[in-house]
């Protein structure tokens, strides 16, 4: 049997800074660094071992670190950030990577949207499109094609919104707990979406230390990448989303993104949905969970709203969710951070170290990013076994 | 009563890419285009050079009657910015040649909006530049 791709690579260390409404005096690199920092002190690696950076701020961390010569990588977003790093490590390029985000000092007009929701392309600024509206436009689809409920999107938001107010590192610790009649009595911003059914907008930074699995054996509990996959249709935000948009008559429909990513990645792993433990699932919007449950194949089509219902996404449930609070509760400074702290918390649930909502024995977790509204979606499963 | 109406001039308005100014040259004239390849007869999401279907290089405009049905839609009741007068009603539309496109529903209230309902193009100022087609409902 042919080795498994990611089975040279282990995750060393993970660290979130202090996430909150603002930090002042940080801007994104210097939070990313503060990042940085944390996870090579949990790792317990010296800085000088780093010979490879990848975020949006790798370049900036190289040179403040002083960590040249060594490789950079300027991937964004979370997930592919990781999966980039791990490559790196597998090809032969690098033997010690950080990846590290971090947002601060970007949303500083509170009578709009936070800019990164708002990007002004050509055939959707003049509708008053931003991430909200891009979402709900999915999310009516759904409701229209399988009946999906109000109350079905409000179960998702009252089950994170409550993990985060347990989680005394969210940004929205204890503001609950929240029930379903509370998601729905908050302002609507984008029908179907209430106040509650929307992320918030926060400040902080995170990064991850990956490694050559020959220096796992200094850690105490290395992680393993079971399986990583990206889907994606087109540029966020440029085009109207469509749920039923299939480029070709074989693929999958836009509003199914990240389905082919969930199937290349449980293939690598050799692992099918039910033997996830713990699901890190991107929530910037109630519905995209329930979505992406579908998606996943942790449900059928269709299927995901019922299955929230019967309360399998809670803590104790079949398949906890977004433990930490997500983007929802715990943080979501932009759009680097917030994708990659679902790996950081999918991390820290299989160390068994969370102080709330620990899984139990937790083995196998999956972590997603992107959404239908925004045409990607990213898959990563984690586990304690190296493959 | 709440009825769905065109943002008032003043609003962040679109800069036309170099292959969509047909498009937008179109709305100026009141006149909704849409690009189809001449090989397949593939339309996309928006205009393109290559096409998606077949991989053509031979996009040509066409101009659509200007009917279409609701396909999903959002009332916003929290603008992205302070421009914007709420609510208002992005909608993704299905016209009747085949094509989806985005834009906003005006001329009801929100709570007629439903599956499939009817709509005809309609075109409002945006700027001085721009001219915005939105849709709203069809009169029988």
């Amino acid at each position: 049997m042919a080795p498994h791709p990611f089975g040279q690579v282990a995750i060393v260390g993970v660290y979130n800074t202090a996430q909150a409404r603002r930090l002042p005096g940080h801007d994104s690199t210097s939070i990313a660094l503060a990042g940085a920092l944390g996870a090579l002190a949990d790792a317990g690696i010296a800085a000088s071992d780093v010979d490879g950076v990848v975020g949006p701020a790798a370049a900036e961390i190289a040179m403040e670190l002083g960590l040249g010569p060594c490789t950079r990588r300027p991937s964004a977003l979370g997930i592919p950030a990781l999966l980039d790093a791990a490559a790196l490590i597998t090809t032969g390029q690098c033997d010690v990577v950080l990846v590290a985000a971090g947002g601060a000092g970007i949303h500083m007009d509170p009578s709009s949207t936070a800019p990164w929701t708002r990007p002004a392309n050509e055939l959707v600024v003049g509708y008053g499109l931003f991430t909200a509206a891009e979402f709900a436009l999915m999310a009516r689809r759904h409701m229209i094609l399988y009946g999906t409920t109000s109350e079905q999107m409000a179960t998702v938001a009252a089950t994170i919104r409550t993990n985060g107010h347990v989680n005394p590192a969210a940004v929205y610790y204890d503001r609950g707990p929240f029930a379903v009649e509370d998601i729905l009595a908050s302002r609507m911003v984008a029908d179907p979406f209430h106040l509650l059914d929307c992320a918030t907008t926060s400040e902080g930074g995170c990064a991850i230390v990956l490694v050559r699995a020959e220096r796992a054996g200094d850690s105490p509990a290395p992680l393993w990448i079971l399986g990583g996959a990206s889907d994606a249709f087109g540029p966020a935000y440029a085009v109207a989303p469509v749920w039923d948009f299939r480029p070709r008559a074989d693929a999958d429909p836009a509003g199914r993104v990240g389905g082919r990513a969930a199937r290349r990645a449980f293939a690598m792993a050799g692992l099918a949905p039910a033997d996830v433990d713990v699901a890190e699932l991107y929530d910037p919007f109630s519905f995209e969970v329930i979505r992406q449950l579908e998606t996943f194949g942790f449900c059928d089509e269709g299927e995901g709203g019922p299955f929230v219902e019967d309360g399998n996404i809670a803590p104790g449930g079949r398949l906890p969710v977004t433990t930490d609070g997500g983007t929802m509760s715990f943080s979501h400074p932009g759009i680097n951070a917030q994708q990659l702290q679902r790996v950081v918390r999918a991390a820290e649930q299989l160390r068994g170290t969370c102080p709330t909502n620990q899984v139990d024995g937790a083995e196998v977790a999956l972590c997603s990013n992107g959404g239908a509204g925004a045409l990607f979606c990213d898959v990563a499963i984690l586990g304690r076994e190296r493959p | 009563m709440t009825i769905l109406r065109p943002q008032p001039p003043g609003i962040p308005t679109p800069r036309p890419s170099v292959h969509a100014e047909a498009y937008w040259e179109g709305c100026r004239r009141h006149e909704l285009l849409y690009q189809r390849c001449t090989a397949c007869g593939h339309a996309g999401l928006r205009a393109f050079t290559v096409c998606a279907g077949c991989l053509a290089t031979t996009p040509a405009w066409e101009r659509s009657a200007g009917s279409a049905t609701l396909y999903s839609w959002t009332v916003v009741w929290r603008p992205p910015s302070p421009a914007f007068t709420v609510p208002y009603a992005p909608a993704i539309v299905r016209l009747d040649e085949g094509v989806w496109m985005m834009s906003a529903v005006i001329g009801c209230e929100p709570d007629d909006l439903h599956d499939a309902m009817a709509l005809t193009v309609e075109f409002h100022p945006a700027s001085a530049d721009i001219v915005l087609p939105y849709f709203a409902p069809s009169r029988p």
